[in-house]
């Protein structure tokens, strides 16, 4: 709860007073128009603000007596105020509307990565196939997300690209960007949608075109000889299954899966318990709605019902790894 | 003139006779109206503003209509062939010869008659019943057949030589339904409405309460039929036509 | 001169026996009576009072929210808890607060008074509209019981179709209390064009009222929209119609065209009254006629009209098209003129003025400082390009706070100060109001401008928590919100104190020249006027407003208590004077 000191503000390198590194080719454009505005408002604004002290100081009043004589109206000031302000707004304008064009219109060379976005999770898919919960982007190349939703409005945004987009459901979205840092940056959503919202955060792993490369022919980090039970911490992972569902016992939106598996007597909605055996794990996962936990809302999606059965079994195992209840000879 | 005037005499606040201008205190007339006519002008500036409110109340579901007529134009138009225009002209017919009645009731008050204009209203509201009971009839028509509005909408059978079944195929086809319902629904219950403000009148005019001099309400009233009349004349085309 | 003294001189023995008789709140007393009064005045009274509720209320929900982002991680509720929280902070304060706020308190005070009628045109409908006002506010309170709403105040379908057990209670409520807007806006629109006393053309108007008559045609216009909109949701909830759901077919763009072509408009229907305000606040205590009446009543207009071509400004990055985007950022700007224009205009009028900085004027004065900021943050969302990157961030959220709280309610309370002594008949402790305005800059800039950074440096809205490198800024807004807070309770606690202790005004303590000051008693009268004032100037020509000099009332309003001056005491200290010089 204490107050950080006063150096940390400024977000020691990340970025300036007002905005945070720029990492993208559009960054820089965004950023000078952003100062442009800041410094001519500021201007105006002491303008003014100054202005107004002075007077209020200069022609304070100084007895209840006073009439002042009205003063002329001044056509010549009043026309300057209008037709100076409409020139600098027209200037930003039309700056402003240049660079959005651009964002507009990716680069007929961009690479292509699907987003799919759900409450309250990402999952990127690259042309190979491979999916990964964190994107991942080579640096120095142009990138097109093609973006769709699943249940709600949801909104992709990097404040270190200065790029955002809303994702509807039913149609697709696109917004493109070209990364010029290599490095770690934050995905948020920035369309409000419901509990999880301010979770819904991914990371875009900007590295070099070799390593991006080496990245995404071992599948993402190949899966196919991995034990299940690391398997299904990837998954949980990767899936978004850590947003609702805790590893250290705590409740998030949904139950937590510490000492979840074999749980004997776990609370329905309904009144009745079950044991939380292998077989009501899977029907968990790939029929959310089939049996709802005491003192949760049905809010899981269906998606996960694509899940093949050996990413199933990997997601079961590693909730037997983390289970007290595992060594109670229940199942294999 | 001195600055320092604390403790002159104050100036005159002016004011003026107006008050005194009450020849004779009409019983029609508020106590915050200067004049009758300043009553009746205020009322009906009123009843304008009002009017307009509805205009963009309607103008919000004719943009809703646009809007999806413009996406899947085949649809709409399949859609309204099963809407039966003969019914809908024959509601366009009534609904203007109540308007007509409206407001020959508004000229025989005004001519000091007022029995005619209380027959006029009567016949008015008689043709809004009969607009209403046409409604009715296709409606029922509709929802025999699974046309519902909304997540209800499962159509089926057919019945004077319209498919309702071959909606079915149409994605959006519950669409057009549903902004059939609501528009013409809540233009039925502006109708209501209006026959209840009808009758109300009607019942005043029979006991006398209006003469040549003061009819502002009957006047309103015509003015808020047309509307309703108005606001009929292009949804018919619309949804029935095209 | 002369000859009409005399004439006065009757009038205002009749005026002052009347002050004495009965005044309005002498005037039919009892709880009934209040509740089936038909006087513009009482009516304005209990719509602040049951709009001080709202406000004290979302206010406390505004605490709550920064309370629990002090810090990173939960601090004092849940996410869902906290969902709910800024919802209804939102929707109590945009619909139920705001929209309402200056044009139903005030300007249902005032405007009969400035424009010298009895009343408004339609006294009853006045009071329904009240009425339905209450009713909004009644379901909003079944929207709590029946399991609360989280959808954030823009109802955003598919998220607003599909979740909570409340949203069907709040749409309709927000359904309902939009018919007392449009009955308050019809009724004004009406009293201005046919009620104005002789004389008082429409070059004559004070600007609040033409502030008023702008507010009253965007409530008229654009309300029906928001009408419909959530009649349509309604239906898509019960029905399942599928116009707005994509689930069912609907579109949800389409949602946010039709939301905000009724609330980008209901922006101005809350800031217009509000640079109403500033014109009668800025134009008394300056003592100096407006500079630019015309250019400063003609932008309201224009604001008016200029406001129903921008909605599209919310939806930069929504996905509608390109052309769209950059037709509505050009429309932007050209509103963003007329406010310039005015600002401009008030701070020439200051300009050789005899300028007392009472705390009406210490409102007007940090309305401009706060407005201005508010300018300019909002011609930064409308660059296209730079939206993009602010869009739905803190700077969004810091933005319409500088407008709405650093305009609205600034002037607002700027203008309950103002009115006080004319509402109440008493007056407010001006030391206590001066520390107050203090404490509620201060800690406004404390909050909001962080909220700014913030934005910039990329938080978005509506995060119940968030990464730390945002911590830093969140704990000053948070404590900044603190002393917001503590201001606002000061007002309150001064304002009910003087209600019962407050010393007796004078009929024109702030020697403004517009007729509810110069034509009315110190508590006005049932009818307002004994005699229908008959209007010969302007309402800021105070070298011709010889009344206004000639008053009492020149001191603090606190050193005599009978709104017209007895001669015979003061003849005998003029002459002490004047044998001193």
């Amino acid at each position: 709860m204490q107050l950080n000191t006063i150096t940390d503000l400024n977000m020691g390198d990340q970025g300036t007073f007002w905005l945070p590194d720029g990492a993208s080719t559009i960054a820089p454009e965004v950023d000078s128009l952003f100062m442009f505005v800041t410094w001519v408002s500021t201007i105006l604004f002491v303008g003014v603000v100054l202005a107004m002290l002075y007077f209020a100081i200069r022609y304070r009043r100084k007895s209840p007596g006073d009439r002042p004589q009205p003063i002329k109206e001044s056509k010549i000031l009043e026309i300057s105020w209008i037709v100076v302000p409409t020139i600098l707004v027209l200037l930003v304008f039309n700056w402003g509307f240049k660079s959005f064009v651009k964002m507009g219109v990716a680069p007929p060379n961009a690479y292509e990565i699907r987003a799919e976005a759900w409450k309250w999770n990402w999952r990127f898919t690259y042309p190979n196939g491979t999916t990964s919960q964190d994107l991942y982007v080579p640096v120095n190349q142009p990138v097109k997300m093609k973006m769709s939703s699943q249940d709600v409005i949801h909104s992709f945004f990097v404040p270190a690209f200065r790029v955002k987009k809303d994702v509807v459901p039913n149609r697709y979205s696109q917004v493109w960007f070209e990364a010029t840092e290599t490095g770690n940056f934050d995905v948020f959503c920035t369309e409000y949608c419901g509990t999880a919202h301010s979770d819904m955060m991914a990371t875009v792993k900007v590295v070099s075109q070799s390593e991006f490369n080496e990245w995404l022919e071992s599948g993402g980090g190949a899966t196919d000889d991995m034990p299940l039970p690391e398997l299904g911490e990837l998954l949980y992972e990767q899936q978004g299954c850590q947003t609702c569902h805790s590893m250290d016992g705590s409740p998030k939106v949904g139950p937590t899966w510490k000492d979840l598996y074999g749980k004997p007597n776990h609370p329905m909605a309904d009144g009745s318990t079950v044991t939380a055996d292998e077989d009501y794990l899977k029907e968990a996962i790939v029929e959310p709605g089939a049996k709802i936990v005491e003192g949760y809302q049905n809010v899981m999606p269906a998606s996960y019902s694509s899940l093949s059965e050996r990413e199933l079994a990997a997601l079961i195992e590693f909730m037997k790894a983390n289970s007290q209840y595992a060594e109670d000879g229940s199942g294999s | 003139m001195a600055t320092d005037t604390t403790t002159e005499t104050p100036a005159a606040p002016a004011q003026t006779e107006v008050d005194h201008h009450h020849e004779e205190h009409l019983s029609h007339l508020q106590h915050h109206f200067v004049s009758s006519e300043q009553q009746f002008d205020s009322a009906k500036l009123g009843m304008w503003l009002f009017l307009i409110t509805e205009v963009l109340l309607f103008s919000g579901m004719f943009v809703a209509y646009a809007v999806f007529r413009q996406w899947h134009p085949e649809t709409f138009s399949v859609a309204s062939q099963t809407l039966d225009w003969h019914l809908g002209g024959l509601n366009t017919v009534v609904l203007l010869a109540s308007s007509f009645t409206i407001a020959l009731a508004i000229h025989y008050i005004q001519k000091g008659e007022t029995m005619r204009s209380f027959w006029l209203q009567i016949t008015t509201i008689s043709l809004a019943g009969v607009f209403l009971v046409i409604k009715y009839f296709e409606y029922t028509a509709k929802f025999e057949h699974g046309v519902f509005p909304g997540a209800m909408f499962d159509p089926h059978g057919t019945a004077h030589g319209v498919d309702y079944g071959a909606l079915a195929s149409y994605a959006y086809a519950p669409q057009f339904f549903s902004i059939y319902f609501v528009m013409t629904g809540i233009h039925g219950f502006h109708v209501v409405v209006g026959m209840i403000l009808i009758g109300w009148i009607a019942s005043r005019t029979y006991r006398g309460h209006f003469n040549s001099e003061y009819y502002t309400h009957i006047e309103l009233s015509g003015l808020y039929w047309h509307l309703v009349d108005l606001v009929w004349i292009f949804l018919f085309p619309l949804l029935y036509l095209v | 001169m002369d000859s009409a003294t005399k004439g006065a001189e009757v009038g205002h023995e009749e005026h002052h026996d009347e002050a004495h008789d009965q005044n309005y709140l002498q005037y039919e007393p009892g709880i009934w009576n209040w509740l089936t009064t038909k006087d513009h005045k009482k009516i304005g009274i209990m719509y602040a009072v049951s709009l001080a509720v709202v406000f004290l209320v979302a206010g406390v929900l505004a605490l709550m929210v920064r309370t629990e982002l002090v810090s990173q991680g939960e601090t004092i509720m849940d996410a869902d808890t906290y969902n709910q929280v800024f919802t209804m902070h939102g929707i109590l304060m945009v619909f139920l607060f705001l929209v309402p706020s200056i044009p139903a308190i005030l300007g249902n005070f005032v405007l009969p008074l400035q424009i010298g009628a009895k009343d408004v045109a339609f006294p009853r409908l006045n009071l329904a509209s009240w009425y339905v006002y209450m009713i909004g506010a009644i379901m909003t309170c079944a929207a709590l019981y029946f399991g609360g709403v989280d959808t954030g105040w823009t109802f955003y379908t598919p998220y607003s179709s599909t979740t909570g057990g409340g949203v069907l209670w709040m749409t309709s409520a927000i359904f309902v209390s939009g018919f007392a807007s449009i009955f308050t806006g019809l009724n004004f629109i009406v009293t201005i064009h046919k009620m104005r006393a002789p004389g008082m053309t429409w070059n004559r108007l004070p600007l609040f009222i033409w502030g008023l008559y702008a507010t009253s045609i965007v409530q008229v216009l654009a309300t029906p929209v928001i009408g419909i909109t959530m009649l349509l949701l309604i239906l898509e909830r019960t029905l399942g119609i599928g116009i707005f759901d994509p689930a069912l077919g609907g579109d949800p763009v389409l949602f946010q065209h039709f939301f905000w072509f009724y609330s980008h408009p209901a922006v101005y229907i809350m800031i217009l009254p509000a640079f109403g305000i500033m014109s009668e606040l800025i134009a008394t205590f300056s003592r100096q006629r407006i500079f630019g009446y015309r250019a400063i009543a003609l932008s309201s207009v224009a604001i008016a009209m200029l406001g129903f071509l921008v909605w599209g400004h919310h939806m930069f990055v929504s996905g509608q098209s390109a052309i769209s985007s950059i037709i509505f950022s050009l429309i932007t700007y050209l509103i963003g003129i007329p406010s310039g224009i005015k600002v401009f205009n008030w701070v020439a009028t200051m300009y050789r003025g005899s300028i007392w900085l009472q705390t009406p004027m210490l409102y007007a004065l940090s309305f401009l400082f706060l407005f201005t900021i508010g300018g300019f943050t909002g011609i930064m969302v409308g660059v296209l390009a730079v939206d993009v990157h602010l869009h739905d961030t803190y700077y969004v959220v810091g933005h319409f706070h500088y407008v709405m709280m650093g305009g609205s309610v600034m002037a607002l309370l700027g203008g309950m100060h103002y009115w006080w002594p004319k509402i109440t008949g008493r007056m407010y402790n001006e030391t206590l109001g001066k520390i107050a305005v203090f404490l509620i800059f201060v800690g406004f800039n404390a909050t909001f401008f962080t909220q700014l950074v913030l934005g910039a440096k990329g938080m978005p809205r509506r995060y119940y928590d968030y990464v730390e490198r945002f911590e830093a800024l969140h704990q000053i807004s948070t404590y900044g919100s603190y002393i917001l807070g503590a201001g606002l309770f000061l007002v309150l606690f001064y304002g009910l104190y003087s209600l019962f202790y407050g010393e007796k005004a004078s009929a024109n303590p702030w020697a403004a020249a517009t007729l509810e000051w110069t034509n009315v008693a110190a508590l006005p009268d049932p009818h307002n006027f004994v005699r229908t004032p008959l209007v010969t100037r302007g309402p800021y020509d105070f070298h011709l407003a010889d009344e206004v000099f000639g008053g009492d009332g020149m001191g603090d309003g606190a050193t005599k208590t009978l709104d017209v001056p007895e001669p015979a005491p003061a003849a005998p200290e003029t002459a002490e004077e004047s044998s001193k010089a």
